[in-house]
């Protein structure tokens, strides 16, 4: 069983007072899983990661996983409750109007206001962490770039376990984050000539799928771009 | 074989015919005739019988297997479905020496160049299985990225088996298949093997690798896709 | 504990350029004068072993620089099976991607399908019925004796046996795989576990099946191991090749049997105690040396504590329904939230780690693969040693480009 080891809150201390300008976050995991994730600064991660391998309480030796996380940019909708002062009636300029009474104080009235917000995207990259000394985890580590146009890159944690040298290499392949100091960084699973990222989730794939006998959604418009519907009454036509 | 000596009933009164047109084919011979002829110890044959039968019962398959279908592919020719009754006694490592390439197994665009060259190194008469739905069309991954949307793209199939694994059995019953195609080819006239008519290709050209897709998708001379136009 | 580090691909000798030509510049040789020169010094030798290679486990190839017959460097390059199992996974829904972990690692889908299961089931929060437990403990531990008996009839076929143990492994395999056919409807792609239990019901006569088959596992293993275990072919063979100290096992991430054969105990059956795995009483057998032998020596002896753990599961199965008949199984959506299930399958530890946003569809779906993992040391283990040693080395770490390469 796995025996008890500190939460996020006890090792995020722990970080903050061995590297104390480090920006280590808490992300709860909504969910019955409740696996917390501990999200760092790029700057820091080899630092940090280094130690969590060599504390005598964690020994975490064993990344046992290196997932890469598309996060598109996404407009969010916030609502926002705002304060505002009602504006005095002015002027009884309507017909039939009695004179306006004493003039009321300024009333508030709360009003809810959507604003539109561009959340802009990154390319997050987890680690999960076990230790085989001790017989606990996982501990969760997050990264994230900057964007996921230009700045891609993100230290990569391969000297610290070599576990993550071909998953980062698939990182790489997939998702397109550059991990500095890797060994060998080069794509794993597509061909080097490969151009696309195939996980992002703006990736198009090339259209080689033609007629399929029941098809639905998605298949069936590009089906049909492929078939066009004869007009009514024309006699069918081979597709080219 | 048949008797040096005496020449048959059968066969004397073939020879009065007029010998019939398209070709070296056997005289109308019942069944039957031919059963009473073997009893007597009289096989009547004619070369391209013998040599269909020769190439059918002998096909070697390419020890070339690729994903899950391989595994089925292997358990056939194990103890307790055995593909050696069939003929098929070694899987061949060397394509040179292979007649059979059963693809089995997703192809995908990573892998497709090395299956076309695989092809290409196999001596004729070669013929090809695609084993699995995979082969036959991308099967489950249909929507990836990197398969192949069947190898009939590229190289020419003649047995097609479905399946997401075939059975072991339904394997041999591709390759039972196979045996009697082999046995309906002729040494002359449109059911000619590939190596035999001097109109096509035996190789076929190795697609490249592109920046998002292989270079070209598919072999036009090879594989059209369906013309179909949709009634809706 | 020290990081071993990585050998880098500019780790080759200066004087090995990639076209072969290596002998050194001469001034041309003039007509009153006749050089000769003695160029042999030996190049170094580039060879694609793979991807159709008739001792690679599936479409795999290791690009291997030679110095004579002794390998200096080895890169191994996968993906010609790569079929975006993951990205699947985000266009299909949770139950949609139960097939598609069948044929992860296609030997043996019953353990694949468990860990999806088991993401999902930590993902939502859902519990299993106890039968379902047993049943799903019985399905694991026979999987792992299929797979066991068919790495070892692949070992051999490595060695150069030309498939007569694998007769015998294959002769095995198919009476499991009857069993699962009974069970699941299908030999191979058995798409058998649901979130909160199992598809169907074990009947009593397939429990006596099992229980018989079980039974008679014992007499098998003692034939086959008294062909192969003391033959001093194998042991010649196998001993002292590919030696991975443990250091570098629990550095690279390596999980399974290629683990505990370098002496690391470390076995999620015991570590999680996921499912009821801690009721049952089994050992961990742990090599002293990390060689291919010891990894072959460990899972002949799992063999064996599977069966140690068969004969109780089949014989306390309790009564009991195998799903929860109010589970929801079609329009399954899991809160937001993200959870990472692993369990230990016969190839190592192969985990889920699956991303929710409330839809139908996982937002991510990550499948931990244990073979390409393990595959990280596959230089450093075959630094030195023959390409025949190699291919068997390459055996022992028992790899499935299903999972290599989803």
């Amino acid at each position: 069983m796995t025996s008890a080891m500190e939460s996020p809150e006890q090792i995020r201390g722990r970080l903050l007072t061995r590297f104390p300008d480090a920006a280590v976050a808490v992300v709860a995991n909504p969910g019955p899983a409740a696996q917390h994730s501990l999200l760092l600064d790029p700057t820091r991660a080899v630092e940090i990661a280094a130690f969590l391998r060599d504390d005598p309480a964690l020994r975490l030796d064993f990344c046992s996983n290196v997932t890469g996380l598309d996060w598109p940019e996404r407009e969010v909708i916030e609502t926002i409750k705002k304060t505002v002062p009602l504006s005095p009636v002015t002027g009884a300029a309507a017909a039939g109007a009695t004179a306006p009474g004493p003039s009321a104080e300024p009333a508030t009235k709360i009003v809810e206001e959507k604003i539109k917000r561009l959340q802009p995207g990154c390319l997050e990259v987890v680690y999960h962490l076990y230790s085989m000394a001790l017989k606990h985890g996982p501990v969760i580590l997050r990264l994230r770039t900057g964007n996921r146009a230009d700045q891609v890159s993100l230290p990569s944690l391969t000297p610290i376990w070599r576990s993550c040298e071909f998953q980062e290499r698939e990182v790489f392949d997939l998702f397109g984050v550059v991990f500095r100091g890797h060994p060998d960084l080069r794509r794993i699973l597509m061909w080097d000539e490969f151009r696309d990222h195939p996980m992002r989730k703006d990736y198009v794939e090339p259209d080689d799928y033609e007629w399929e006998p029941t098809p639905h959604e998605a298949v069936l418009a590009k089906a049909r771009a492929h078939y066009p519907t004869p007009a009514p009454g024309a006699p069918a036509a081979p597709a080219p | 074989m048949s008797d040096a000596a005496a020449p048959t009933p059968s066969e004397a009164a073939h020879r009065a015919q007029p010998a019939p047109a398209g070709g070296a084919h056997l005289p109308e011979i019942s069944p039957a005739e031919r059963d009473e002829l073997r009893r007597q110890g009289i096989l009547l044959t004619s070369l391209e019988e013998l040599y269909n039968w020769g190439r059918s019962n002998s096909v070697w398959p390419l020890q070339f297997g690729l994903a899950c279908c391989a595994i089925e592919m292997i358990a056939a020719s194990m103890a307790r479905f055995d593909i050696s009754r069939f003929g098929s006694e070694v899987f061949r490592p060397s394509p040179r020496q292979a007649d059979l390439l059963i693809v089995s197994g997703t192809v995908t665009k990573k892998m497709a160049p090395q299956v076309v060259r695989l092809w290409n190194q196999m001596p004729e008469p070669k013929y090809c299985i695609a084993m699995g739905a995979c082969a036959i069309s991308g099967g489950p991954f249909k929507q990836g990225y990197n398969v192949l949307k069947g190898i009939d793209r590229f190289i020419p199939v003649d047995i097609y088996i479905p399946g997401c694994p075939p059975r072991p059995e339904a394997l041999l019953h591709g390759l039972i298949e196979l045996q009697k195609k082999i046995r309906g080819q002729t040494l002359s006239g449109p059911a000619t093997p590939r190596h035999l008519r001097a109109d096509t290709a035996c190789t076929y050209p190795v697609p490249e690798f592109g920046e998002h897709d292989l270079l070209p998708p598919n072999n036009p001379e090879v594989w059209q896709p369906p013309g179909l136009a949709r009634t809706e | 504990m020290t990081s071993v580090p990585p050998i880098s691909r500019d780790s080759a000798p200066a004087s090995w350029t990639p076209g072969g030509a290596s002998a050194p510049d001469l001034p041309p040789a003039g007509p009153h004068l006749r050089q000769v020169h003695d160029s042999f010094h030996g190049d170094l030798l580039e060879v694609s072993m793979g991807p159709h290679h008739p001792s690679t486990h599936g479409v795999f190839r290791m690009v291997v620089t030679l110095d004579g017959e002794t390998i200096v460097k080895l890169k191994p390059v996968f993906g010609y099976l790569h079929r975006n199992h993951e990205k699947l996974g985000e266009n299909t829904t949770y139950l949609a991607s139960m097939p598609y972990t069948d044929r992860l690692d296609y030997l043996n889908s019953m353990t694949n399908n468990w860990a999806y299961a088991l993401a999902v089931e930590k993902l939502a929060g859902l519990t299993v019925p106890e039968r379902a437990e047993y049943l799903r403990i019985i399905l694991a531990e026979l999987s792992r004796l299929l797979n066991h008996t068919c790495l070892a009839g692949f070992l051999l076929h490595d060695c150069g046996t030309s498939g007569t143990p694998l007769m015998y492994a294959f002769r095995e395999r198919e009476r499991i795989l009857d069993l699962f056919e009974s069970l699941s409807g299908s030999r191979m792609m058995c798409n058998f576990q649901r979130f909160g239990g199992c598809r169907t019901d074990a009947s009593p006569e397939w429990l006596d099946a099992a229980r018989r088959l079980v039974d008679g596992y014992g007499r098998f293993l003692d034939e086959f191991e008294a062909l192969i275990t003391g033959n001093e072919i194998v042991m010649a063979r196998l001993q002292g090749s590919g030696i991975l100290r443990p250091a570098l096992a629990i550095s690279a991430g390596v999980t399974g049997p290629m683990l505990r054969a370098s002496g690391v105990d470390y076995d999620l059956r015991r570590v999680d105690g996921y499912g009821l795995y801690p009721r049952f009483d089994f050992r961990i057998p742990l090599g002293a040396h990390g060689d291919t032998y010891d990894r072959y020596m460990i899972r002949v002896l799992e063999m064996r504590e599977s069966l140690k753990i068969l004969r109780p599961a089949l014989r306390d199965i309790p009564a009991g329904p195998v799903l929860d008949p109010k589970t929801k199984l079609r329009g399954f959506r899991p809160k937001p939230g993200e959870a990472y299930g692993r369990l230990e399958g016969p190839k190592g530890e192969i985990g889920f780690y699956l991303v929710s946003d409330g839809t139908p569809n996982p937002y991510r779906y990550r499948v931990r693969p244990p073979s390409f993992i393990n595959l990280t040391i596959l230089e450093d283990l075959c630094l030195g040693h023959t390409v025949a040693d190699a291919v068997i080395i390459l055996g022992s770490v028992d790899i499935v480009l299903g999972e290599v390469d989803r």
